[in-house]
């Protein structure tokens, strides 16, 4: 018999109500605006966006004043937004190249057309905590420099070295990419389709699984060949005018990383590489992001596959905080009847299992009603994987 | 402004904020009255990147998108498109589109609206470039010995 219990709807409402008077928090303080959010704690702002897959920054703000600065949350409210829109258009591909350029540096090169701009970056901070903005100290506004009244451009790195065939091309083949929110992800899975999964991947866990490759499991040895962040132009093709238009820039950031070699017989000896590409500024998911690239290469590659970021089903399958929280968080809801299912099975093997002990040891295995639950039990996890599918926004 | 090809004229409009189109569109006086026939609309673009910068195209992930459609009381149409969710930006741009399509209206236009919007997004950028500039690395090698 299947009984159906309701209840809860007065205690939920008024834990909605607790939790929206937390977030508010003092009544005496005045209420944190959104704009200050995407003014003042823009890096959160850019991980929300990225890792939710929209870019937005208004929204990305309200997401994460909604979520009481959960990223997390944040994130999963801005996904779950992101499938109430029609899309309208499909952009051209961005040309990181003509980026106009906030930071750029490169780890290959000292001198390198343009030049090494350090941007607005917390490296070479002390990493001291600045009491000076507890007292709420004035900051001074950022220097320029009169003289420069161009942007210089600044070439992509590697593009020099291709001149020498040193470093593997990137060619377009013109071919048409994958679309994961379109068709379910499959695998193998070709490039394209990773590094869309890897862009809105989860950065701590991505991050946990490029360090794992500078520490041997799967080691390939990489440089920073060039990170760069900027404003990029958004073109768009529009059939009323048949022609591609601008429809104005975003924040993008970059990370080429330059591998150890690939080679065969036939093709000499080159530098592979691995590519991050990010909403925002987010140079540590780029890092990241291209790490992890490069590490699932090794097949395409013909590396062996030792460590667990070369496993393009373990890695991909694993990175959206979407999916995985909302498979760890569904643990909350209510398992009332599975759970006693499993007290009424557990009591019965420790049942039998008392009998059995009385009767000695040779009788332990006699029970084919037993046996066929425990199996059942085990082959029971597989339930667990096909319920994983249902949760992928 | 050198170029005042349509493209040319939707990418500055897109690059500028409502509010400043807003301001200058003000002066601009009596104006014909116009309709919406498509919008103004909000949905997404998907953004593509390349492999590498300059390899095989990818999907990136979205990015809100508004467009907005108007035809004047003559008939004449203008299309308007702008990334996020502003409805009136994207009016605007296409009012902008539409008014410029009119030989008495477009020097109005052009003087009034683009030509201040053209140069206040030429001295942004180099204001963006000038502080980027700051924090370029002069490197200088120690020589050691004589």
């Amino acid at each position: 018999m299947y009984v159906a219990v309701k209840g809860g709807e007065q205690a939920i409402a008024n834990a909605h109500r607790w939790l929206a008077d937390r977030r508010r928090g003092n009544r005496e303080r005045a209420e944190l605006e959104v704009e200050q959010i995407g003014d003042q704690l823009r890096l959160a702002v850019d991980r929300v966006m990225s890792e939710a897959s929209l870019y937005d920054p208004e929204l990305a703000a309200l997401a994460f004043k909604q979520a009481s600065g959960d990223l997390t949350e944040a994130v999963f409210l801005l996904r779950a937004y992101r499938t109430t829109l029609p899309r309208l258009a499909v952009s051209e591909p961005l040309d990181t190249a003509n980026m106009r350029i906030e930071r750029r540096i490169s780890a290959t090169y000292k001198d390198i057309p343009g030049g090494q701009i350090l941007g607005p970056t917390y490296d070479y901070t002390h990493r001291l905590l600045d009491f000076l903005q507890l007292a709420g100290a004035e900051v001074p506004p950022a220097e320029s420099r009169d003289d420069v009244t161009e942007a210089e451009p600044c070439p992509q790195i590697l593009e020099l070295l291709n001149d020498e065939g040193l470093v593997e091309q990137e060619l377009d083949d013109g071919s048409e990419p994958a679309d994961i929110t379109r068709d379910p992800p499959d695998y193998p899975m070709d490039r394209a389709a990773r590094l869309q999964m890897l862009a809105r991947g989860d950065e701590g866990y991505l991050l946990a699984l490029g360090y794992s490759t500078q520490r041997g499991y799967g080691r390939n040895h990489p440089f920073a060949g060039e990170i760069r962040l900027g404003q990029v132009e958004v073109e768009i093709h529009v059939d009323e005018w048949d022609e591609t238009i601008c429809v104005g820039e975003i924040a993008l950031s970059e990370c080429q990383l330059i591998n150890q070699f690939g080679g065969s017989r036939e093709a000499a000896p080159q530098f592979t590489r691995g590519y991050g590409l990010a909403f925002g500024h987010n140079e540590r998911k780029t890092m990241a992001m291209a790490l992890v690239d490069r590490a699932l290469r090794a097949e395409e590659l013909g590396e062996p596959i030792v460590g667990p970021a070369q496993q393009a089903e373990f890695v991909l399958a694993h990175a959206d905080s979407v999916d995985a929280s909302g498979f760890v968080s569904h643990l909350k809801l209510p398992h009332y009847v599975d759970f006693q299912s499993e007290l009424d099975l557990l009591r019965r093997l420790r049942r039998e299992h008392a009998q059995n002990t009385s009767f000695g040891q040779s009788e332990s295995h006699g029970n084919p009603a037993t046996e066929e639950e425990t199996s059942a039990r085990k082959s029971g996890q597989g339930k667990h994987d096909r319920e994983g599918g249902v949760h992928g926004l | 402004m050198s170029d005042t090809s349509r493209g040319a004229r939707q990418r500055l409009l897109a690059l500028s904020t409502r509010e400043r189109i807003e301001a200058c569109w003000s002066t601009l006086g009596e104006l014909p009255r116009h309709r919406c026939v498509r919008g103004p609309e909000t949905g997404m673009a998907m953004l593509r990147g390349r492999m590498g910068g300059t390899g095989r195209a990818f999907h990136l992930g979205e990015m809100t998108l508004t467009r907005a459609s108007v035809a004047l009381d003559d008939g004449t149409l203008g299309h308007g498109w702008v990334r996020g969710r502003d409805h009136r930006h994207a009016e605007l741009i296409a009012l902008c589109d539409a008014l410029a399509q009119h030989t008495e209206w477009q020097p109005r236009l052009e003087r009034d609206v683009l030509a201040p919007l053209a140069e206040e997004l030429t001295a942004r950028q180099r204001r963006d470039a000038a502080t980027a500039a700051a924090t370029r690395v002069d490197f200088f090698t120690l020589v050691r010995g004589e």
